[in-house]
């Protein structure tokens, strides 16, 4: 990338006090996002792609903290702000997706009030003027009829609409980047599909950086550029979509892409592979490397140091197999076919 | 006993464990109630006197104030003695006996009758659950003070005279236990009601299982938790409401007086100058109720996951 | 493999269920209002062979959960007839069990595991402690899991006790309402193999509910979508797969995300699922379909019997759908 990131996180580190030990839900992140870019967080239940999020925006919930690291936006950090600074830049400059479209609408208030008070509060206009942007980016996330609809309230839209209207709203001030937590996790499939398009067209068409934080493989697949794929609070695989998605180098991607099912192909008479175990608890992260008790070609090193991310293809990879001091062990074997 | 040890740490370990441990509040109102149930239930051994023995009893120790020697008798009572010479700190201690066991005894009472109620409304729905929370609905409106003094005016005039006064502590029990089965019902019918559209009710259906069976082997369990909260908020409110029906001269008998009745007696002298004849049995019936009402506040607290 | 000449296993005949979602009598009294009835299924029939797994697939509002609840006898059906083997079936059957969605909710959070597992033995002379071990060690945990408390477990160990629980009674045949849509993608994997597994080891029969396309095809030798409560299409997997003749569940097809399709730019399809309580007319998809005519938008469609699948479509009866 030539030009400078939008977005900059570096050895990102997240830490919540509790009386059974400290837990590091986030453990030295670092990724960048640059305009117009689509960067998807995948990973499981309890492998921080959420808090990670919320370390971004300053919305970490105490006791938990930002420990150590830098975020900053376009240059400048923001991870060291007052809590009102960083009020005034999310919604100005980050815009936010959540899992729950009324997480971000207040139900009291109709659709128009509450775009048009982003607008006018982050854009400065009249509130003549205000309006007619509001009923310009209702039409925009398509809504129909948005010149009398913007006077409904949250509870009269569907599921879908209501996402709508938070995209709306999330990009309203135009902000330089959007940070989409489960955005579709709780819509039905053919929904889904439609807010994955809208999401992907306005953030291209106006050069926003976007945060993609999801569960779903095939939303990771259709809709991101660049994939991080993240493991125990670490980023085991960083790097082009084709790359992590199609053809992945840490094993977790591999057994966690293997376990996808897929609608198209002819492997319905195969089996999923399937990944022994589950994703540790965060009192209980396991030394070394921290998926080497669950991982098929784990060998002495594993269990003793974490790897750095070490280039592998086009990609990153935290795996000691992508480390030119181990491709002997690479060598006696391909890919592994069944992780079973 | 291994399984025993094993419990008891799991006990100790557990989140609740460590919620008491960090709160002054929770200790101090354990331990105050700890000392008052203590003296109560050991109250024959530990007494100084036995202040219902006729023949302990000396007129002549009448009004000694605390800590003072008797100006007849010479004998010095630690918080002084009423009218009739009764020691005042064991006649607390008596009366604490009185008002714990109404106390406990009504709220059983009213937790067993709501409980039941509350499930059967909330599992059955239907007209079971209209006629139950209707019944209830009706006598939310009134104050339970009254309804106590409603079936205890019902009682006392259905008792044959020289059964009375025995028959006054458990009366007692009846009026406050019916007037607080409502909060019990209410809470559990609608706990019932989010515990049975869970699946394991609808799996438990699937295996053949009884209504009642699914009812008191699996719903039960899970609604226990406000139960509790409620059960301790109510052995305070109950405490109360017995004090006041005591001092109000319809609950126990001056044969079996409460802290309630102690103060009855001792409002009579207060503006003579004999303060100590009151004051005791005021201060230890504040302690009490405060002390259970903070630990039932705490523990509200402490199970409510959202405030944690 | 689908139903061929052997007798249906389960019988599904013209199912329907209808929900009372009025207001109570007085408030409806005072605002004028009418009765509002929520059609959850209509007229749904199908057909499900011994040794079979039979997919329902559908959106929310589907009424696929309602179709599992009234198979295991938890709903009454508002009409038609549900058949078990031969004879039609009065009150619950034991042979009948159901893998429920939540992990969390589907056990008593204060039951041990072994009495969870013992709960559904039928057999009073079967020793339920050995036997519950003996269940835990076939999904794949451990005998000694059976003295632990549910929480003790992760979601994925849940479904496995889930599954043992079901086993414990015996049965011919498993409801499965979404019984991995709340778990992850590599323990969603280590379940639905297991459950493939246990189905080939003990010749068990599905129903298997979910809206997920590609588990579904994974798991199903035939395949029911429903919209609104309807059954659209019922097809053999591979048939609907490589063939599917109706036009939402081509809409499906297209629309689920794909592992390969980086960049997809195909258009979503339009509209959303109408609200259930006041369903449009005619066919209930009219309003979502690329195919519609005015014959769409007034009559119903029915069930169209192809060679070995049904479709109701208008478009495709008239050889429209191309």
């Amino acid at each position: 990338m030539t030009q400078s990131p939008v977005l900059s996180v570096t050895d990102l580190v997240v830490e919540i006090p509790t009386r059974r030990g400290v837990l590091r839900p986030v453990d030295s992140v670092s990724f960048d996002i640059a305009a117009g870019e689509v960067l998807g967080v995948v990973g499981e239940s309890g492998a921080g792609k959420s808090m990670t999020g919320s370390a971004v925006i300053g919305l970490i919930d105490p006791p938990g903290r930002i420990a150590s690291g830098e975020v900053r936006l376009n240059g400048a950090r923001i991870d060291n702000l007052r809590p009102s600074e960083m009020r005034r830049i999310r919604g100005k400059r980050i815009g936010m997706v959540f899992q729950d479209p009324m997480a971000s609408l207040n139900p009291l208030l109709t659709v128009g009030d509450q775009l048009e008070e982003t607008i006018q509060v982050h854009l400065g206009l009249r509130r003549a003027e205000a309006r007619k942007r509001a009923i310009a980016a209702l039409e925009e996330v398509g809504i129909p009829a948005a010149d009398r609809r913007i006077d409904s309230y949250p509870h009269e839209f569907s599921g879908g609409m209501r996402q709508r209207v938070v995209i709306a709203l999330a990009l309203a001030a135009e902000p330089e980047m959007v940070i989409a937590d489960e955005p579709t996790t709780a819509l039905d499939v053919s929904v889904q599909a439609q807010i994955v398009a809208l999401l992907r067209r306005l953030c291209r068409e106006r050069g926003a950086a976007v945060m993609l934080i999801t569960h779903d493989m095939g939303v990771i697949a259709e809709t991101a550029d660049r994939v991080a794929v993240m493991y125990a609070g670490r980023v085991v695989e960083i790097g082009p979509v084709r790359e992590v998605v199609g053809a992945p180098s840490h094993p977790y991607s591999v057994g966690l892409m293997g376990a996808t099912p897929s609608t198209s192909g002819d492997a319905a008479s195969e089996r999923l592979k399937q990944i022994p175990g589950a994703m540790p608890r965060l009192l209980s992260i396991p030394s070394g490397c921290a998926f080497h008790p669950r991982c098929p070609r784990a060998f002495d090193t594993c269990d003793r140091e974490a790897p750095p991310l070490l280039r592998s293809g086009s990609s990153l990879a935290a795996c000691w197999l992508c480390s030119p001091d181990h491709q002997h062990l690479v060598q006696s074997a391909t890919l592994p076919e069944a992780i079973e | 006993m291994a399984s025993f040890n094993q419990r008891l740490q799991t006990a100790l370990d557990s989140d609740l464990a460590f919620a008491f441990k960090r709160s002054p509040v929770a200790m101090t109102a354990t331990t105050i109630f700890a000392l008052l149930a203590i003296a109560a239930v050991l109250a024959p051994l530990i007494a100084p006197y036995n202040p219902f023995d006729p023949a302990t009893l000396n007129l002549m120790n009448g009004f000694t104030p605390p800590m003072e020697a008797n100006e007849f008798t010479g004998q010095t009572f630690t918080l002084g003695t009423d009218d009739q010479g009764r020691d005042v700190l064991s006649t607390i201690m008596y009366g604490l006996r009185i008002s714990l066991f109404v106390g406990v005894a009504a709220v059983l009472f009213a937790a067993v009758l709501g409980v039941t109620l509350g499930l059967l409304a909330g599992y059955f729905g239907g007209w079971v659950d209209t006629v139950v929370m209707r019944i209830a609905d009706v006598q939310i409106t009134f104050p339970s003070i009254l309804i106590a003094m409603l079936i205890f005016g019902v009682a006392k005039g259905l008792t044959p005279v020289e059964a009375r006064d025995e028959m006054a502590i458990w009366v007692l029990i009846l009026s406050i236990g019916l007037s607080e089965w409502v909060y019990y019902a209410r809470t559990v019918r609608g706990a019932t009601m989010v515990e049975k559209s869970k699946e394991y009710v609808a799996a438990a259906r699937l295996a053949n299982r009884s209504p009642l069976a699914i009812m008191f082997g699996h719903v039960l369990p899970n609604v226990m938790g406000p139960v509790l909260v409620l059960g301790t908020i109510g052995l305070a409110l109950a405490i109360i409401a017995e004090a006041t029906l005591s001092y109000l001269g319809v609950g126990a008998p001056p044969t079996q007086p409460s802290l309630g009745t102690l103060i009855r007696v001792g409002q009579d002298y207060l503006f003579n100058g004999e303060w100590w004849i009151l004051f005791f049995p005021a201060v230890t019936l504040l302690a009490l109720a405060l002390s259970v009402n903070l630990l039932g506040d705490w523990l509200r607290d402490a199970l409510n996951p959202r405030l944690r | 493999m689908t139903a061929g000449p052997r007798p249906a296993l389960v019988r599904a005949d013209h199912l329907g269920r209808v929900f009372d979602v009025s207001k109570p009598w007085l408030n409806r009294v005072l605002e004028g209002e009418d009765r509002k009835l929520l059609h959850a299924v209509t007229d749904v029939s199908f057909e499900i062979a011994p040794n079979e797994v039979y997919a329902l697939v559908g959106e929310s509002g589907s009424g696929k959960s309602t179709i599992g609840k009234m198979i295991v006898g938890l709903l009454q059906p508002t009409a038609g007839d549900i058949a078990i083997g031969e004879s039609p079936r009065t009150g619950r059957s034991t042979r009948l069990q159901m893998i429920f969605q939540s992990p969390f909710a589907s056990m008593n959070p204060r039951w041990r595991v072994r009495d969870i597992i013992a709960e559904t033995i039928a057999d009073p002379s079967i020793d339920r402690g050995a036997r519950a071990g003996e269940l835990l060690e076939k999904v794949g945990l451990s005998a000694e899991d059976a003295e632990k408390f549910p929480h003790e477990f992760s979601g994925g160990q849940r479904q496995r006790i889930a599954v043992a629980r079901a086993l414990a009674a015996d049965p011919d045949f498993i409801v499965c309402d979404e019984p991995t849509s709340a778990l992850d993608v590599s323990v969603q994997a280590q379940v639905l193999n297991l459950m493939r597994d246990l189905q080939e080891e003990l010749a068990l029969s599905y129903l298997f509910i979910s809206h997920d396309l590609a588990v579904v095809r994974y798991m199903a030798d035939r395949i029911g979508v429903l919209y609104l409560g309807r059954l659209v299409e019922d097809a053999p997997r591979d048939a609907l797969f490589a063939e599917p003749l109706h036009p939402y569940t081509r809409m499906l097809l297209e629309a689920a995300p794909r592992l390969d399709a980086f960049g997809r730019e195909a258009p979503p399809p339009q509209g959303e699922i109408p609200d259930p309580i006041d369903p449009p007319s005619g066919c209930a998809f009219h309003p979502r379909c690329p195919l519609a005519n005015r014959r769409c938008k007034t009559e119903a469609p029915r069930t169209l019997a192809l060679e070995n699948r049904c479709v109701a479509c208008h478009a495709v009866e008239e050889g429209r759908s191309a």
